[in-house]
């Protein structure tokens, strides 16, 4: 939704950034106010994911030139922990499995780590347990994930699932997913856009990265961006998302070339 | 005795054992006498010899360490939080000596459970296994235990007895000084039972603990056996394990090694008939600037026999873990399955470990497998429990505690559990 009122979330200006030498993100360009749902779409290697990645501060990604202001922070200043503590929350491509850890105590650890943050009250493994079965209920997740190791051995549905899981509880203000819809059948994608789209309020915005349209379906976004060669070529509304599906990426490689360099610079 | 001993060092540990008072058991007299003579014979090892190849002894043979003349007294309530709920009996060995008053000796169920000086029924079986496990003729160690044998744990389950609740041996130093804990378990034909042996302190001297222990497991009975050793960060720990498994027998164990400045553990176990069973997990958490060996020998010597090991080392500052599994199938032990296994987890660049897995197969017809890694705490995973918020060190406690909890979670015992998960916290912390 978008509404005139909002306040700026994130402001993402002239962002670079490098993997071992090699400049992925050339200059991206990105503002989010609250309330929205942002799309950015592209073929692999455009360099979509590594800009979330980048957002959330991965250390293997060196910014080499650019801001990004979030809430009023200077987001690149902030150690992951920090972005994540200020309601940065990165939903992972391929989430970790961290053997020897339970989910419930995990889920637990992070949750309490960011109420601590906020100042709110910590819960002991009772007062959390009906809280996360609570918000499992919005995923449709059978309650054994909790006794599992975090992500050990998940289908990769679970594991998308799990991330959702996650943002439930941890309430961001700015929530990237990065191809969160890969690894889904359509019953599963149904039920994990169905969770988003319940999480998303008019306070949050959320960032969806994805190679295809058919989440778009479910989750309806207010702006749709197209990644190449490290940089947003192309904005539009909805729209945009199922031109693309129809036409391909190609046709934007041909629109952008008509794109004066300025505009992304 | 008059025997003369070449090695200055060994002399001067044996200074004391002339003192000893002779044990009314002539025959242990003669057990005795024969290490000490054994011991004129033997020097301590260096790195020159294969099995200590990466443990250096010479800081132990700067000092030099006697058996304490007599116990020191510890009030109840001073040990009560080394002691586990759970179990049924309890002996303390205070710098070796036994302490009657902190020790609880009933198990109703016709289980000994006492010190080995007040021995006075039984002495048959004693003379028969105290000493014939672990051999003394090349360990040096196990002849300095041997020499100074005259008190230590002794066990003995009957037949067809199950034992519920665990036994507790709680070995506590409390000052510089040379201490020879020695423990013999005869576990009856179609027994259960569970001991945990638990070496504690209460000083920061530099001390030695040379343990002996030898356990004797009778056809179709089951040993449980959970060893901690949480020494003090300046002492010396060096200890042998000896495990004989009868026909279709199974030991089970889980060996923590957290303490001591230098720790050596020698487990041998024996699959001495078909059908044995032994599950054989380590965990060894070090940092600073310990040291802590590990060699383990899992001998199948008949058919049928199943052996599993994990071995996990954590090895932070600049400490250095040492582990060598060697697994032997002898000709005879065909259709034997095996798996060893020993991951380990350097925290920083200066930390170290030696690993050697050891396979001598000489069955043509059996299933072993090993596998071995070192490596660092993955920066994938950290970055992702940093992206939920958690600081940098939070990360890698968590990680580092589950890499060790794989290990601990093991160890059949709750209130054993929660503490040992609470002191690798303590360690992990930077």
């Amino acid at each position: 939704m978008i509404n005139h009122n909002a306040k700026t979330l994130l402001e993402v200006h002239g962002l670079r950034a490098a993997i071992d030498g090699v400049e992925i993100l050339k200059g991206v360009n990105l503002t989010v106010k609250t309330g929205e749902v942002h799309a950015i779409m592209g073929v692999n290697g455009s360099g979509k994911s590594t800009f979330a990645k980048a957002l959330a501060g991965h250390p293997a990604y060196k910014i080499t030139d650019g801001s990004a202001i979030f809430g009023g922070k200077n987001l690149l200043e902030l150690q992951p922990e920090a972005r994540a503590r200020a309601g940065l929350f990165l939903g992972f491509q391929y989430p970790v499995e961290v053997p020897g850890v339970a989910n419930s105590q995990f889920l637990r650890l992070i949750y309490n780590t960011l109420q601590k943050e906020r100042g709110g009250a910590e819960f002991d493994p009772l007062e959390f347990d009906d809280l996360v079965r609570e918000k499992m209920k919005l995923l449709d997740m059978n309650p054994d994930f909790l006794d599992r190791n975090v992500n050990e051995g998940f289908s990769g549905g679970e594991k998308k699932r799990n991330e959702i899981l996650q943002m439930a509880l941890l309430a961001p203000k700015l929530a990237i997913l990065d191809e969160t819809d890969s690894g889904l059948d359509i019953d599963a994608l149904r039920v994990v856009a169905n969770g988003i789209n319940r999480l998303a309020t008019g306070e949050n915005a959320i960032v969806l990265v994805t190679h295809y349209q058919r989440l778009l379906n479910h989750v309806v976004p207010d702006h749709v961006h197209v990644m190449q060669g490290g940089r947003i070529v192309k904005s539009g509304g909805k729209e945009l998302a199922l031109e693309l599906e129809a036409r391909g990426y190609e046709w934007v490689n041909t629109a952008a070339s008509s794109i004066p360099a300025a505009a992304n610079a | 005795m008059g025997t003369t001993v070449a090695n200055t060092y060994l002399e001067s540990l044996l200074a004391g054992q002339s003192h000893l008072s002779a044990s009314p058991l002539a025959w242990l007299n003669w057990l005795r006498a024969e290490a000490v003579d054994r011991i004129s014979s033997l020097t301590v090892p260096t790195t020159r010899d294969e099995e200590w190849r990466f443990t250096d002894l010479s800081p132990l043979t700067k000092i030099s360490l006697q058996p304490v003349p007599r116990r020191v007294q510890l009030p109840a309530a001073e040990i009560e939080r080394y002691m586990l709920p759970e179990s049924v009996a309890r002996l303390v060995f205070i710098d070796g000596i036994y302490a009657p008053e902190l020790s609880v000796t009933e198990t109703d169920k016709g289980v000994t459970v006492q010190n080995l000086a007040a021995v006075v029924a039984h002495t048959a079986a004693l003379e028969s296994q105290l000493g014939k496990h672990v051999a003394f003729h090349d360990n040096v160690f196990a002849a300095l235990n041997t020499a100074f044998l005259h008190d230590g744990a002794l066990i003995i389950v009957p037949h067809d007895t199950v034992l519920e609740r665990p036994l507790h041996l709680l070995f506590i130093a409390t000052q510089s000084a040379a201490i020879y804990p020695r423990c013999l378990l005869l576990a009856g034909a179609r027994s259960a039972v569970t001991l945990v042996e638990d070496y504690m302190t209460i000083t920061d001297n530099a001390y030695l603990n040379d343990a002996v222990t030898e356990i004797v497991v009778a056809d179709g009975a089951r040993v449980e056996h959970v060893r901690v050793q949480r020494e003090a960060a300046s002492a010396f720990h060096i200890a042998s394990c000896a495990v004989s498994l009868a026909r279709a027998s199974c030991y089970r164990s889980v060996s923590v090694t957290l303490g001591a400045r230098l720790s050596r553990y020698d487990l041998n176990v024996t699959l001495h008939a078909d059908s044995a069973e032994c599950m054989v997990d380590g965990l060894t958490l070090i940092g600073g600037q310990q040291l802590a060996d590990t060699h383990t020998c899992i001998d199948h010597a008949q058919p049928h026999g199943v052996s599993r090991q994990l071995h996990k080392c954590i090895a932070g500052g600049a400490s250095h873990a040492v582990f060598n599994g060697k697994i032997l199938v002898r000709q005879d032990a065909q259709l034997t399955d095996s798996t060893q296994s020993s991951r380990n987890l350097l925290l920083s660049g200066r930390a170290h470990a030696d690993i050697k897995p050891q396979l001598e197969i000489f069955a043509d017809n059996v299933k072993c497998a090993h596998g071995a890694t070192v490596g660092q705490l993955d920066d994938e995973e950290l970055f992702y429990l940093k992206s939920r918020g958690m600081t940098e060190d939070a990360a890698r406690n968590l990680l580092t505690y589950a890499f060790g909890a794989e290990i601990i979670d093991r160890i059949p015992i709750v209130s054993l559990r929660q503490r040992l998960e609470e002191a690798v916290q303590i360690t992990v912390q930077p």
